[in-house]
């Protein structure tokens, strides 16, 4: 048996005013072990990554435990001598690719600085291991690649020269802080084959942290699932998968293998479409962001709108309520043709499409309390009086699942969940038809984002309001959307109801979005792989 | 649990006791005060005496009493300017940000147009030309004043203009005196409110300038910048006349800049120091 890499025991991390962040976990790595780190935000897992090179963020410390790797504590190590073994031993790869690279150098350059700053290899030498790393991570054009600057490749391709940089000392061990969560599907795939390949071949331990259980399964050998900054769950990525011990895992799995499903969603009765898209073009400058599209939505349905980011998805959804505007084509609402510009206006069809934003956190003022936020689009299109305002705003609060004294808090005292169902008690306010749902969950936890879908799924039972879906998530829209449109490059390239869509014959890049999105097997990628291997010949 | 951030350090105190006296001695002047505001009430120049405690002046005025006067005027003017060129700087500067690049335009190369010209020979024009009441210096100065606020309130407001709670607001169909007032002033306030301290310290001095250039505040008003011109000339005869205004000049512009230091090291982020470097 090999003896541990990296080894953690009671670790206990707090911020400088006392809150304990991470507390009494352990763990070991052996050499080319990968060990997966699971939980929702929150649950300690970039403060473990953090920590195990002897580091905390801004505001935190170390308060307990020790931290070995080969067998040396760094805690006993000198500043100098941790400095030294970042990097060459133990190497951090983050979330954002984008905001880890410095913009003004090019990419070799930062790829080549560490190795010559640590005086393991020559500058020329640097560059050679550079090019090896670029081709083993089928970066496109490998020899000149590294002369371009962080702007000019995808995020895809960045995210891969990260793993690069952080590959160019040879380390033993590498921590991937949700190296493919700022991805598309699609993308995500191509680079998490990357990284396993990598880790195999160069024989690296790692920690993978992610909130995405099936992501985690296909790289992990092991899997801790954390909540809270402690461990719930350690054990084998496949005991994980189908036999977790703890309550809390098993809540995790289960959520997480019900995206996969298509629920059961009759799509209601064929009715007069409530909103109806033709032809329409929206253009940012010269940039033809929405092309020719045509959708509708009735009464009472649940229309979802996926694709990629750049699809144009999202401007389609601005395009709708007079924020991008419209170049050609019609958007008529209840049998009346909008004007493509929101000052023109009525206060009635502003009243009647809502809209529901991605971020809780900035679609709410900071420094309003909730009854003024949940309020004012009362008193604004009804004209209600003080006191009957604040009676409608306790019950929007119990309809969302809020206590009614939350009214007189603050909305920066609130969770994400918590805002997220403040932004729907504003859009229902109104009174609505129709509400466009911009990404609803997609900054939440996941089952934090459960109970959200859940409520809109019931406020339309009740209340009979559509709902136009914007995500990238299939497994939302599996769940939700009564019918579904797919979005390439601003066009619409499939549409049908949702059983059509999730059903063969499927259009090309439908199935190439389907079968991207993980799935809760350990062996789901190399299937993936030696299936389209077998298409391609 | 009371976050100590937010405790006043002992500087801010310190400068937080300086400027309550000094507002305290502007409010109860006539009270405070031993004798009246342009009263001659003994020989001229005399020294410190027990009547007449930091002596009298050119024309045989009681200097604390002076002093104490100077107060209510100075800061008083200086308060009001401040006031009004934010109001000024704020409604203007939050317009050009929400209403669209046209307003925007005009309204900042206009600002672009007072601020290429120098700030106290513009003054000094446009007050020997209108003569030098006590209105036209307040205005003045505020409009002058409020090209600065303006520069900072359109910066601050363009970055929440941007937000997705202002453009909920708009997609309600607000209108802009809600978008201004009720969706990005509170926003912009916290940076707003340490850069009105240090603006009011800038038309603090300024007024005292342009009295001590003679075309501020007009005799027989006490203010501490006339007073070191009317007494200038005693240095020379070594006698401490002029030194009083000038301290209290001096004083009231320390005061004011410690209590604002606290204030900016309060909106500041939480020592971000990490657990090593």
């Amino acid at each position: 048996m090999a003896k541990a890499i990296l080894k953690i025991t009671n670790l206990r991390v707090e911020s400088i005013n006392g809150t304990v962040l991470v507390e009494n976990t352990s763990l070991e790595l052996k050499p080319g072990e990968v060990l997966g780190l699971i939980g929702e935000s929150g649950a300690g897992k970039s403060t473990i990554g953090l920590a195990s090179m002897f580091y905390a963020r801004a505001g935190c410390r170390i308060t307990g435990g020790t931290i070995e790797i080969d067998g040396q504590s760094i805690g006993d190590l000198s500043a100098d001598g941790r400095r030294d073994l970042r990097g060459k031993r133990i190497a951090y790869i983050a979330q954002s690719a984008a905001a880890s690279f410095n913009p003004a150098h090019t990419i070799l350059d930062q790829v080549c600085e560490m190795p010559v700053i640590h005086g393991l290899m020559t500058r020329a030498e640097a560059k050679a291991w550079a090019l090896e790393l670029f081709k083993a991570l089928d970066l496109p054009k490998p020899e000149t690649f590294g002369n371009r600057y962080p702007h000019e490749v995808s995020g895809g391709q960045l995210q891969r020269a990260m793993t690069a940089m952080a590959m160019s000392c040879k380390p033993a061990i590498l921590v991937f802080d949700e190296p493919t969560t700022a991805l598309d599907v699609t993308t995500q795939i191509e680079v998490l084959v990357l990284i396993k390949k990598l880790i195999r071949d160069f024989n690296t331990a790692a920690l993978y942290i992610t909130h995405d259980l099936a992501v985690v399964a296909q790289v992990a050998d092991r899997i801790m699932v954390l909540r809270h900054g402690k461990m719930m769950e350690l054990g084998d990525a496949k005991q994980i998968l189908t036999a977790p011990t703890t309550e809390y895992a098993r809540a995790l799995v289960t959520e997480r293998a019900a995206s996969d499903k298509l629920s059961v969603a009759v799509a209601p009765a064929k009715r007069q479409p409530l909103l109806d898209v033709q032809n329409a073009m929206g253009v940012y400058h010269k940039f033809v962001a929405v092309n020719n599209v045509s959708i509708s939505v009735a009464q009472g349905e649940t229309v979802a709108v996926v694709g990629e980011s750049g699809s144009g998805k999202s401007s389609l959804a601005r395009l709708i309520i007079g924020l991008l505007p419209r170049k050609a084509g019609t958007v008529t609402f209840g049998g009346r043709e909008l004007s493509p510009a929101l000052k023109q206006r009525s206060k009635d069809d502003l009243r009647r499409i809502q809209f529901i934003y991605q971020q809780p956190d900035v679609a709410l003022n900071p420094r309003q309390t909730i009854g003024n936020v949940i309020g004012r689009p009362i008193e604004f299109y009804f004209g209600t009086p003080r006191a009957e305002v604040k009676q409608r705003v306790a019950k929007l609060l119990t309809q969302v699942g809020l206590p009614e004294d939350y009214a007189k808090r603050l909305t920066t005292a609130l969770s994400g969940g918590q805002k997220q169902r403040i932004c729907i008690a504003r859009a229902l306010a109104a009174e609505p038809d129709l509400i466009i749902c911009d990404e609803p969950t997609s900054a939440l936890d996941q089952l934090v984002a459960e109970d959200i879908l859940k409520l809109l799924k019931k406020l339309q039972d009740d209340l009979g309001v559509s709902y136009l879906f914007i995500t990238h998530d299939l497994g939302i829209v599996r769940r939700i959307a009564h019918r579904t449109a797919v979005m390439l490059r601003g066009q619409i390239v499939a549409e049908g109801t949702t059983p059509q869509i999730f059903a063969p014959p499927y259009h090309p890049y439908t199935e190439r979005l389907i079968s991207s999105v993980p799935e809760m097997r350990v062996d789901w990628l190399d299937e993936v792989l030696a299936r389209r291997r077998r298409a391609q010949v | 649990m009371i976050n100590r951030r937010y405790w006043p350090t002992v500087t801010a105190w310190i400068g937080a006791a300086i400027v309550a006296a000094f507002i305290v001695i502007a409010i109860f002047a006539p009270w405070i005060a031993p004798f009246g505001e342009s009263q001659s009430v003994g020989e001229t120049w005399q020294p410190s005496t027990n009547t007449y405690w930091l002596g009298t002046d050119n024309i045989g005025r009681d200097i604390l009493s002076r002093v104490i006067y100077g107060a209510r005027t100075t800061i008083g003017v200086a308060l009001v300017t401040t006031v009004l060129s934010f109001m000024i700087g704020i409604t203007t500067g939050l317009l050009a940000a929400v209403g669209g690049p046209a307003i925007d335009q005009v309204l900042s190369r206009l600002v672009d147009v007072i601020l290429s010209i120098p700030l106290l020979i513009f003054a000094l024009i446009i007050l020997s030309m209108m003569g030098s009441s006590l209105i036209t210096l307040v205005l003045t100065i505020a409009v002058l004043d409020s090209t600065r606020v303006f520069r900072l309130a359109r910066s601050v407001a363009q970055n929440i203009v941007v937000l997705e709670y202002v453009e909920a607001a708009r997609l309600r169909g607000e209108g802009l005196p809600w978008i201004i007032f009720r969706e990005i002033l509170p926003n912009a306030l916290p940076p707003m409110i340490s850069e009105f301290g240090l603006r009011f310290c800038f038309n603090f001095l300024f007024v005292a300038g342009l009295s001590f250039l003679g075309l501020g505040i007009q005799p027989p008003l006490a203010d501490w910048g006339g007073m070191v011109r009317e007494n200038g000339g005693a240095v020379f005869g070594g006698k401490a006349a002029p030194l009083w205004p000038a301290l209290a000049i001096a004083l009231m512009t320390v005061g004011v800049n410690l209590v604002v230091d606290w204030i900016l090291s309060m909106n500041a982020r939480p020592s971000g120091a990490s657990a090593e470097m």
